[in-house]
């Protein structure tokens, strides 16, 4: 090896293992990281509450989704599978047997990873297109039969029996939206420090290897089926606790609306719309879509209720058709590349 | 069961599927032309049954002479839709494509919904409104009329696409791009055709549908998720295998529906594509 | 001596097509082999059945005596059989050291180790300047290195590399070529496919000659050129193409 090329290794070898962000954006990340903590004080009206509540609730399903289709690069059509099985597992064990939503969220975690294995196994060896429309029917199937499914209240539903004794170990809070921010917030930022560690790790490198050539990944001796069935179900068990976080604050729960195309569709348009793939892009997009539709449904009433997915459905043609990759995908590649020492 | 009531249902699911299978030829056309998977397909649908309903309404057009004005409206909507978004689509990445004619269904379903509220409507009393009695089987006149016009339009498809230049064009584009481009053929203006010649069927579909069927912003939901059921059983870019694909789907619904809860109908057709596409990726019938 | 890689009888058709009929040979531990032969030939064929990204219809390969037919890609690339393909195939929205880590990440779960190991491995290809550049970027010769690298990082027994001077820059050949020689060097077994004649002369130990999915000649690279098959076969179509 000449010398040249030695000291280059040398000076190579010093650069930091990953990307530094630049001042800038770490003074942002701080300001937002503050005013997420202080943002129930500083805003005090019950909507604003309610809406920041969505935006985390959606920033974490969007980045569940985000697992599947940003690393291992398959679109799935029928998140909301895992959205209502959280739901579904946490109300039923604390409806029928009074055990605690805690509980029910972890049984909600290993049903959805275990459905995301039925369904996994059998579809994720079909490419593109094939894999999206059978979730899309897998989906649509899973929402006939939990509407059909008397034991789980069918057409109608459930309810999350109120109980005021102990807030806490219940998971219901009657009085403030405040705790449900904050554990929404808990939940969020535990889903993104998972997303955050993963693209840093062995599995994440593996994940984004196959997302881009399935053969090239196999001949470095990645297990390229197996990695996208532990995809799904990590996905699938982030999911499910959105669900069940979501059954426990509204308290209300509607097959037709928890197992929803429009559930999947919309994780899939915020993702998209910030930019898939990337760590922040979901966040981005349930930042900008939420209150959209939260606003207009104020501004222009019962009338403009679908106003806002006009928009959004423009929005994402028109960011498909000029930015494929998201709003955030430039930006970030570009802190990507700053690995050298200062 | 009696043997009438099996043979109603065979009829109508005869029926049925046709149309199903008018609806999945375009998708099909357009798939294979260009590997496009149109998600807005079913709000397509509804926007031709939308469109049929005004005309009736407003003009008292009977959805029968409003038909090729219904198609023809369409097939331009397949034009625009092709140069205004799909063309900058094609060289995007796989996720961007599906996004980009899923945000399109969003916002055309939505905007149905903003127009004309998400109310049920029906075309009352068409010309061709009544029933046939056909030994012991009732066929309702629209279902059998539409039924008819269905198979005419996939007979005419059948011969442009294999009879004329235009048609063989077309197929040469579909089979090879590149090969079909050094002899001459204009692709860009052969992925447009596919395009106006796939929504030109779906509007077709969309107006016999209306003749006997509910009108309203999510109708296309669910015939969108039939289509891609055909389109996958029948093979991506087949025109025969849409036929046969719908065919089938419609009687497997209908005879399901007779032996099962209805509601259960929709789970047996989608176990039926999870089966194929699991088993035989290509679809029962291979391209073209 | 026991061969590093042993192939017998391998067969594979695609239809009515015969790729790969009965195809016998091997490979010894620390010998370059190339493999010649005009399109078509099935070579590429060849590297898909050893590598077990087409199931073979008939035929046994074995590695080291261990019998590796119909396993899946991604253990052959355990076992310590590297590949790079006749068409790229780069992780696109991964950067060049991103690129090679994936193959690290092989050998190692430690982030830091694998990327130091990448980055040696792109000295070896002298790559190492565009170590931040997206792999989009590169040029082809460029992304042939990187491939070259990404394979090298698993450190593989045995390299197989489809085309390293196939489309590239005629001045870039010669680097190429020393590359090869280096991993030689550095005890890699490598099995090549190679369209340029006097390239493969220098580089090769043995030459296996295939035409139309059949071995046509194996051994020495002066026999091999020698015999009227080859002759007839390759340099003829070698004309044709030039």
């Amino acid at each position: 090896m000449q010398g040249g090329t030695a000291s280059m290794l040398e000076a190579a070898k010093a650069e930091h293992l990953w990307p530094r962000p630049p001042r800038w954006a770490m003074a942002i990340g701080a300001a937002a990281a503050a005013l997420l903590l202080a943002y129930p004080f500083v805003f005090t009206s019950s909507f604003a509450h309610h809406t920041m509540i969505l935006i985390l609730l959606y920033a974490l399903m969007a980045q569940s989704w985000n697992v599947v289709a940003g690393f291992s690069g398959q679109i799935s059509l029928g998140h909301a599978i895992f959205f209502g099985l959280g739901a579904y597992s946490s109300t039923v064990l604390f409806a029928k047997y009074g055990v605690t939503p805690w509980a029910g969220l972890l049984v909600g975690v290993l049903l959805s990873a275990a459905a995301a294995v039925a369904i996994g196994v059998p579809t994720l060896r079909l490419r593109g297109h094939y894999f999206a429309i059978a979730t899309l029917l897998i989906g649509s199937s899973v929402q006939i039969v939990f509407q059909r499914w008397e034991w789980v209240g069918a057409a109608s539903g459930l309810y999350v029996p109120i109980e005021r004794t102990s807030p806490w170990l219940y998971l219901q809070f009657h009085r403030s939206k405040v705790p449900y921010y904050y554990l929404m917030l808990a939940a969020a930022a535990l889903g993104y420090l998972l997303v955050w560690k993963l693209r840093r790790s062995r599995f994440g490198f593996r994940l984004q290897a196959l997302r881009d050539d399935h053969d090239a990944a196999a001949s470095l001796g990645i297990a390229v089926a197996r990695h996208k069935v532990l995809t799904f179900m990590i996905s699938g068990a982030m999911m499910s606790v959105a669900g069940t976080f979501y059954g426990q604050y509204v308290l209300v729960l509607d097959p037709e609306r928890l197992f929803s195309a429009e559930i999947s569709i919309l994780v899939l348009l915020m993702t998209v719309l910030g930019g898939s793939g990337t760590l922040w892009g979901p966040a981005l997009g349930a930042a900008v879509l939420i209150p959209l539709s939260e606003y207009s449904r104020i501004w222009l009433g019962g009338t403009g209720r679908t106003v806002d997915l006009i928009i959004y459905g423009v929005l994402i043609v028109l960011v498909c058709m000029w930015r494929p990759s998201g709003l955030l995908s430039v930006f970030e590649e570009r802190i990507r590349r700053r690995r050298t020492v200062s | 069961m009696s043997r009438d009531l099996i043979l109603q249902a065979i009829i109508s699911g005869i029926l049925m599927g046709l149309i199903y299978a008018l609806v999945a030829v375009g998708l099909s056309l357009i798939f294979g032309l260009m590997e496009i998977v149109n998600f807005a397909h079913g709000e397509f649908l509804m926007l031709a049954m939308f469109a049929t309903f005004w005309l009736w309404a407003v003009f008292g057009l009977d959805p029968l002479i409003s038909l090729p004005l219904v198609a023809a409206m369409l097939a331009c909507g397949g034009i625009l839709v092709h140069f205004g978004i799909i063309r900058r689509l094609l060289s995007a990445p796989m996720l961007a494509q599906v996004c980009g004619t899923f945000g399109l269904a969003v916002a055309l379903r939505a905007g149905a919904q903003f127009l004309w509220t998400p109310d049920f409507r029906t075309i009352t009393s068409p010309m061709s409104a009544g029933r046939v009695e056909i030994g012991p089987v009732f066929i309702g006149q629209p279902q059998l009329v539409a039924g008819l016009i269905c198979l005419f339009a996939f007979a005419a498809l059948w011969a442009f696409i294999t009879r004329t230049d235009t048609g063989l064009a077309l197929q040469a584009t579909a089979q090879d791009r590149q090969a079909a481009a050094v002899m001459g053929i204009p692709t860009e203006r052969m992925w447009a055709l596919g395009w106006a010649i796939g929504l030109g069927c779906v509007g077709i579909a969309g107006c016999l549908l209306s003749t006997f069927y509910y009108i309203f912003p999510e109708v296309g939901v669910n015939f969108a998720l039939l289509a891609f059921v055909a389109v996958a059983l029948g093979g991506f870019g087949s025109i025969i295998g849409s036929l046969v694909a719908g065919v089938l789907i419609g009687l497997t619904e209908s005879l399901g529906g007779l032996l099962l809860d209805p509601s259960y109908k929709t789970l047996i057709v989608f176990g039926l594509y999870l089966g194929v596409v699991i088993v035989r990726p290509m679809g029962l019938f291979g391209r073209f | 001596m026991k061969p590093l890689l042993d192939v017998r009888g391998v067969s594979k058709r695609f239809g009515g097509v015969t790729a790969n009929a009965d195809i016998t040979f091997d490979v010894n531990e620390g010998e370059i082999l190339g493999i010649i032969g005009p399109n078509g030939a099935g070579k590429s064929t060849l590297f898909d059945l050893i590598t077990g990204f087409q199931p073979m219809d008939s035929g046994r390969v074995q590695l080291d005596g261990r019998d590796i037919t119909g396993m899946r890609p991604d253990r052959i690339s355990a076992l310590g059989i590297g590949r790079t393909f006749q068409k790229l195939k780069p992780f696109s929205d991964l950067t060049v050291t991103e690129n090679v880590m994936v193959g690290a990440l092989a050998g190692t779960a430690d982030m830091k180790l694998a990327r130091d190991q990448a980055l040696e491995c792109l000295a070896f290809v002298d790559l190492l300047e565009k170590r931040n550049s997206f792999a989009r970027e590169l040029s082809t010769g460029q992304r042939k290195r990187l491939e070259l690298a990404r394979a090298l990082a698993t450190r593989p027994r045995l390299i197989l590399m489809d085309e390293v001077t196939g489309g590239v820059d005629q001045r870039t050949i010669p680097g190429l070529v020393e590359l090869v020689l280096r991993l030689k060097e550095q005890g890699v077994t490598v099995v090549t496919i190679e369209h340029n004649m006097q390239v493969m002369m220098r580089l090769a130990d043995r030459i296996l000659a295939l035409h139309a999915g059949r071995r046509i000649a194996f051994g020495a690279p002066e026999e091999v050129r020698a015999q009227p098959a080859v002759v007839d076969a390759y340099l003829g179509t070698v004309a044709d193409a030039s």
